[in-house]
């Protein structure tokens, strides 16, 4: 027994030391090997998403080292990410961050799905001093905590909706509306709402309904009997995949009739492949879309992109991967800037970053947060059976015109 | 704002719907739960995961291009194996032991059967489309979805089915009577080891039926089962145990109740209200039996 014992500290400390070995030889920089750290999502809740992220991720690198990887002081480097399970759950995430940096010497990091999970990571990349591109944190907390090593390619959540806001404006002839809004409470479904305060201010709009549903709840019956009762010209929903299922779900078998619905997470949700012709005319934030008309030369221009990631994965893009691949973009253009491996003047670089992507323009305010890129907003279309999204707003990047209002359900076929 | 349901009193005919309706629906949930709880003495923290896992079966059968309504027919079936292999591998082993080793038991097979569906179904939030319609009343001001109605007419069915087979057949009075004193039973000639595998197994089933009656009414996710768990728990607590029309009616109560606090207090409060209720409940039910005690004394 005493030997078994012995033998096996023996090999438990044997392979501590190799471990121990290989994680000091890892560096920020190995041979021609850029190393960047991420913990992802590959399981639980946020798996699904977690992994669209994980593709963008790695479709980008391999795009980027085929083309000729990143070149520093004359030499070209390629990228390479380390990856750790983060279960969705924060607490490991950060964990993972500090592991990431501290036992395999990461210097630069990759950020995690979520707004959540963003939070816990972004204090431990803040103490290390440790540069972080992320793309799947928005909720607006992340931009006014004073960080100085986070930068995020997406718009902030703040800025989801309040476009919606102005559209029903302006088909109300200029005139200020009423807003009925339920909102989950989460971070970043609050985020989105404070924007819809926002807008609703600055246009002298009314809020006359504002829900705010608990995270267990999986029935709005209540909040929809109320927009029925009121009858407000606008219906603003945000709570996630889950909140935008349920609401169509119920919307449609309660019929109740609004001029304009707009929803956030339509896309994630598979909005109009689960709910089909019900989901029609559903207005939806969505941070990309691939007939956007921003280029670059790695992917080329969206609809490339679309093409080369379905080829790649066996499925259409949804705009966390583009997002995800657009962090790579920004990172391998602040190195080059930077012309060096030193995390400040890497840092320093990212902050002065102005760029266009196929996923857009990209230019980082005080606060970390991408200010160059406007939310864009479609509306789920229906021919027959087959549902689209179809961009709408802003009219600049508008393929299809807005339809307004939503025919009532009675009308509807 | 908060006295709309006063201002439009139609409201109150459409949240006293609503409440009932999915009231109903918990309380089969509840009821399960309290069967096995009554004669094994077992908290199933996994009861809400069991539901889950219902829900995708029907939705399985969705995709195939079934009609997930079938799913009330095949998902109990399922579950019923399921839950009999559940208690042939881990609750065999810790039904006679303590409360607290059965509630830790419970809630690692709801884990386990958490990353399983996650595992297989995906992390995507899905919904199974049953194209019931809708029933409107007085004029649209009320709507009531029919795959609500469906899904509390299945409910009452399967009630009232339970009910009579555990009066009328063989296994229902074994299960009544292992629920009473189980030595007896077993002194008796009860096989109460095949009871509390059949027990559980019904328990399993119930949870099918809802599961698929979730499927089509409410949304499915592999970490939605908690709230399940949680509520059937508190109808559970309020009702009783072995009582079926104290489960129903608390069921529809509490579904009532939450509803009103929607209306009258504000969405963000309806759950938290629901638990304020449970604890006023405790608290009353304390001070009675204590005052019974003293009686006694």
């Amino acid at each position: 027994m005493n030997k078994l014992v012995k033998l096996f500290t023996i090999f438990i400390s044997a392979i501590t030391l190799t471990l121990a070995s290989i994680s000091s030889s890892f560096a920020k920089v190995e041979g021609e090997y850029i190393v960047l750290g991420s913990a992802i999502s590959l399981t639980g809740k946020y798996s699904s998403n977690g992994v669209h992220t994980q593709n963008g991720y790695n479709m980008a690198v391999e795009r980027i080292n085929k083309m000729g990887g990143v070149n520093v002081g004359g030499k070209s480097y390629k990228f390479e990410i380390i990856y750790y399970d983060d279960e969705s759950n924060p607490k490991r995430a950060a964990q993972l961050a500090e592991r990431l940096i501290k036992q395999d010497g990461v210097h630069y990091m990759l950020g995690p799905y979520s707004s959540g999970l963003t939070k816990a990571i972004a204090p431990v990349t803040e103490k290390y001093k440790i540069p972080m591109v992320e793309a799947n944190g928005a909720s607006r907390s992340l931009f006014t905590k004073g960080y100085k090593y986070l930068f995020a390619v997406l718009s902030p959540a703040n800025q989801y909706l309040e476009v919606a806001i102005d559209l029903a404006v302006e088909k109300n002839g200029g005139k200020p509306v009423k807003i009925a809004q339920a909102f989950e409470q989460d971070a970043f479904s609050q985020d989105v709402r404070l924007g819809i305060l926002d807008a609703a201010k600055r246009t002298g709009s009314e809020i006359i309904i504002d829900d705010k549903l608990p995270k267990e709840l999986n029935d709005m019956a209540a909040t929809l009997a109320k927009v029925k009762a009121v009858k407000p010209d606008v219906l603003v929903v945000s709570g996630h995949t889950k909140g935008a299922l349920t609401a169509i779900r119920q919307i449609s078998e309660m019929k109740v009739d609004v001029p304009m619905l707009a929803m956030t997470h339509c896309d994630a949700a598979k909005l109009s492949k689960q709910h089909g012709k019900k989901s029609e005319y559903a207005l939806c934030a969505s941070q990309w879309h691939k007939n956007l008309s921003y280029k670059d030369k790695f992917f080329g221009s969206g609809k490339k992109y679309d093409k080369d990631f379905k080829k790649e994965f066996g499925y259409a893009p949804p705009y966390q991967s583009a997002e995800s691949s657009a962090a790579l973009l920004v990172f391998k253009d602040a190195f080059e800037r930077a012309n060096s491996f030193d995390r400040d003047k890497v840092r320093d670089a990212l902050k002065t970053t102005e760029m266009q992507t196929f996923y857009g323009n990209i230019k980082f305010g005080p606060g970390g947060q991408n200010v160059a890129k406007p939310m864009i907003l479609f509306q789920v279309r229906c021919k027959g059976d087959t549902c689209e999204n179809k961009v709408v707003a802003p009219t600049k990047w508008a393929s299809d015109k807005f339809y307004h209002p939503i025919p009532k359900w009675s009308e509807r076929s | 704002m908060d006295l709309l349901i006063f201002q439009a009193p139609i409201l109150m005919v459409q949240a006293s719907l609503d409440g009932i309706l999915l009231g109903i629906l918990f309380a089969l949930i509840a009821y399960g739960m309290a069967l096995q709880w009554g004669v094994m003495n077992i908290i199933n923290i996994a009861q809400g995961d069991l539901v889950i896992l219902g829900g995708y079966i029907a939705y399985t059968m969705y995709l195939m291009g079934i009609h997930p309504a079938w799913g009330v027919i095949v998902s109990p079936i399922i579950m019923y194996f399921v839950g009999w292999a559940l208690y042939k591998l881990v609750i065999n082993k810790v039904v006679d032991r303590d409360l607290f080793i059965s509630i830790l038991a419970t809630f690692g097979i709801a884990i386990v059967f958490q990353q399983l569906m996650n595992f297989v179904f995906g992390a995507d939030v899905v919904v199974a489309q049953s194209e019931y319609g809708t029933t409107m009343l007085f004029d649209n001001s009320v709507t009531l979805p029919n795959s609500k109605i469906f899904a509390a007419f299945i409910s009452v069915l399967y009630a009232i089915g339970l009910v009579i087979y555990m009066k009328k057949s063989r296994l229902g009075r074994a299960i009544r009577a292992t629920a009473q004193n189980a030595r007896a039973a077993k002194i008796l000639g009860v096989d109460t080891e095949k009871v509390y595998a059949a027990t559980f197994g019904i328990n399993a089933a119930l949870c099918g039926v809802a599961g698929a009656l979730i499927s089509i009414t409410l949304t499915l996710h592999p970490y939605v089962g908690l709230p399940y768990t949680v509520r059937s728990f508190m109808i559970v607590i309020v009702a009783g145990l072995g009582n079926l029309p104290a489960v129903a009616i608390s069921g529809m109560g509490l579904g009532l109740f939450e509803e009103f606090a929607d209306y009258i207090l504000g969405t963000e409060f309806r759950i938290g209200a629901v638990f304020m209720l449970l604890v006023f409940i405790l608290v009353y039910r304390r001070f009675k039996l204590s005052k019974k005690r003293e009686y006694l004394k």
